[in-house]
């Protein structure tokens, strides 16, 4: 579904992504762990579109299908997802208002009507009871004043309402409690399908304990060093980075 | 001959047309000497120092309509509030219109400041209250020496005007090009209530300038909301002066939505005369092209536990300018106070200017006095998260510059006129968004 075939990219002529290579495909759920300043949230805005990083070379394909020269906007018709690390507020616009013109966007690029407001009002019921959210949440001004957990879970009712191909979790997990975490990872899990994909990000085993993933990748130095299946993870909570760096030398 | 001139030589003429012994005579003539002293600002006053008014100056503009200019209803309706119940006070190029107005004296009086004037009965009210407010600059003063029609509102004691009240001046192109200077008295007695919308409008391409001056004054508990609609043509340029005094326990809100027009000049001073008073200034600017909207305020602290709030949002497109320069004056005995001024600003294109001047001069020691004052671009990071959910780059900066605008916008109490201005904001932005504002 998605394939990562020598991926550089920097910023401001600072290479942080030195050659990925990664290929998710329907159905997996892969994750992605390093330690602080690898580029893990680099890579996941370089394929959410990101127009401060500029790919020097390599490709990225959705479904064969080079997107590396799509605007974001198009990216997410195509089906790509990013939930991000810090989501954004917009006083003054609710998370319905805002998902409507993001659902309505999306369809109006693939030439569809707008979804009527019955179907829409269905389909929020629907996904906001899938979640546990209460919808007066939701016709509160998107994130403003939200809690670090709420807007994580708004940013898995978004991804619940857009249905992406492959979702990319960048650092979800972070400043949530336990409890919250449980929420948004039961969330992903529902929403996982044999059809989809999920890549998360992560700095902590922790999150892999709710979301579990097929494969585990390492993340250093714009690289990825090394791939296993998820008692690599355990190995990496257990002993750190550092093995790998002597393993590299 | 110049402008100034021309108005100072068709003084002779104006004062003919009216009654000799009209109460008002020595006022407009030391009005005019004070004008003829002072003339038009220039670039070398500090508070005129980012805007010009030259190039508006230089039109050979008519004083008067040379006949009367009717118009349809039909044809203006769009001008008006929809959905909403109102009084009206319509002017066609400076001439009222009965037509389209819908005046009352039925408990309030609202109705046309050249009757107010005329008639014995409002006779006390006009000599407390009438240029008592007003500055005395040119401009000013060229307006109270021109003075002879514009809206009169009047709210007893205990009263609430039961509707809001409209104010419109059309402008018909009928002349190649119009000075207009109306001139409004509102007067909100204790405890009174009022709302009003106050919109200039010309309906040609044709030159119109009109110095306006507002006077408002509240007194003890009085409740007085003014709303300001600046959407006008590009052939038009307006100089507001408005000048709002208050009494204790009074609440006073002046919003300012400037979006259309080729120089707009806001002169918006409060003076705060008792204990406990509010004062609220808010303002949404939204410009492109060569246009310029300057906002001049003045809020003048008198009395002791009193507040006052200032919002000015900004968003500049193509080479327009705007200027912001706001003013907290606090004087020694006006402790326990609680002023706040907030401007900010977008600039969409390189070409976009804006001017900003927060200033606080603070003479009382037991004060909390705030300003904070941004200039930016979009924020990016905003825009990417939205195009990140599908949503084209152009509608996700229209929803970041609503967002933007939209706090300034909560304190609007008329849901039709706030919907309205959504509307307008939107229109203005260049886009329907996915959703009902």
């Amino acid at each position: 579904m998605l394939q990562i075939k020598n991926l550089h990219a920097s910023v401001e002529d600072k290479a942080i992504l030195n050659g990925i290579n990664l290929e998710v495909n329907a159905g997996e759920i892969h994750a992605i762990m390093g330690p602080n300043g690898a580029g893990k949230s680099t890579l996941a805005s370089v394929i959410a579109g990101k127009d401060e990083y500029e790919m020097t070379k390599g490709e990225i394909l959705l479904d064969h299908e080079d997107i590396t020269e799509l605007d974001p906007e198009e990216r997410a018709h195509k089906g790509i997802f990013m939930s991000f690390q810090y989501p954004i507020s917009i006083p003054g616009v609710s998370t319905t208002n805002f998902i409507k013109t993001a659902i309505n966007e999306t369809r109006k690029s693939r030439g569809e009507a707008d979804m009527p407001a019955s179907e829409m009002l269905k389909l929020i019921k629907e996904k906001a009871e899938l979640l546990d959210i209460d919808r007066k949440f939701l016709s509160r001004s998107l994130n403003e004043g939200f809690s670090g957990g709420e807007k994580k879970r708004n940013e898995i009712f978004q991804m619940a309402m857009l249905e992406p191909k492959i979702a990319i979790l960048d650092e979800t997990d972070s400043g949530l409690d336990i409890d919250a975490l449980k929420v948004v990872a039961n969330g992903v899990n529902k929403l996982k399908n044999k059809d989809n994909a999920v890549v998360v990000i992560t700095h902590y085993q922790r999150l892999l304990d709710y979301i579990v993933p097929d494969f585990v990748h390492v993340l250093m130095d714009g690289k990825i060093v090394k791939s296993g299946t998820k008692e690599l993870a355990y190995k990496l909570e257990e002993k750190g980075y550092d093995w790998i760096k002597e393993e590299l030398v | 001959m110049d402008l100034k001139d021309k108005l100072l030589t068709s003084h002779i003429a104006f004062e003919d047309h009216l009654k000799a012994d009209s109460p008002l005579h020595d006022l407009r003539s030391n009005a005019l000497k004070v004008f003829e002293e002072k003339g038009f600002p220039s670039k070398k006053e500090e508070n005129w120092k980012y805007t010009s008014l030259n190039s508006v100056l230089k039109e050979d503009y008519s004083f008067s309509p040379k006949g009367e200019s009717v118009i349809e209803f039909k044809d203006v309706k769009k001008y008006f509030l929809h959905n909403v119940d109102t009084y009206k006070i319509v002017f066609i190029d400076g001439v009222y219109s009965s037509f389209l107005s819908e005046t009352t004296h039925d408990n309030i009086d609202v109705c046309l400041l050249s009757s107010a004037l005329d008639k014995s009965k409002y006779k006390p009210v006009i000599e407390a209250y009438f240029n008592k407010a007003a500055k005395k600059d040119g401009l000013t003063q060229l307006n109270t020496a021109f003075t002879k029609e514009g809206a009169f509102i009047h709210i007893p004691k205990n009263k609430e005007a039961d509707k809001p009240i409209e104010i419109i001046y059309f402008s018909t192109g009928n002349e190649a090009a119009m000075f207009l200077q109306p001139r409004n008295l509102v007067v909100a007695d204790e405890n009174a209530h009022v709302q009003i919308i106050e919109r200039h409008q010309s309906l040609s391409s044709n030159a119109v300038l009109t110095n306006a001056v507002t006077e408002i004054f509240a007194d003890k508990r009085a409740m007085v909301d003014y709303y300001k609609i600046q959407n006008d043509v590009l052939s038009a340029s307006l100089v507001d002066s408005t000048y709002v005094e208050q009494q204790r326990d009074s609440i006073c809100s002046v919003h300012t939505f400037s979006f259309g027009g080729q120089i707009t000049r806001n002169n918006l001073q409060f003076k705060q005369l008792g204990e406990h008073c509010d004062s609220i200034l808010n303002g949404i600017t939204i410009i492109g092209d060569k246009q310029h909207v300057d906002h001049n305020t003045l809020v003048h602290h008198i009395a002791e536990n009193c507040e006052s709030h200032q919002d000015y949002k900004g968003i500049f497109d193509d080479s327009s300018t705007g200027v912001f320069n706001g003013k907290v004056y606090v004087e020694k005995e006006a402790q326990k106070l609680d002023a706040f001024q907030q401007n900010n600003n977008i600039l969409i294109s390189d070409k976009a200017t804006i001017n900003a001047k927060p200033q606080l001069e603070i003479f009382a020691d037991d004060v909390k006095c705030s300003h904070g004052c941004t200039i930016g671009q979009m924020d990016s990071e905003a825009l990417f998260y939205m195009r990140s959910r599908g949503i084209g780059e152009k509608e996700a900066k229209a929803l970041l510059m609503y967002a933007f605008a939209n706090n300034v916008l909560e304190s609007v109490k008329i849901p039709e006129l706030k919907s309205r201005i959504n509307k307008l904001i939107a229109n203005k932005i260049g886009v329907s968004l996915g959703f009902e504002l």
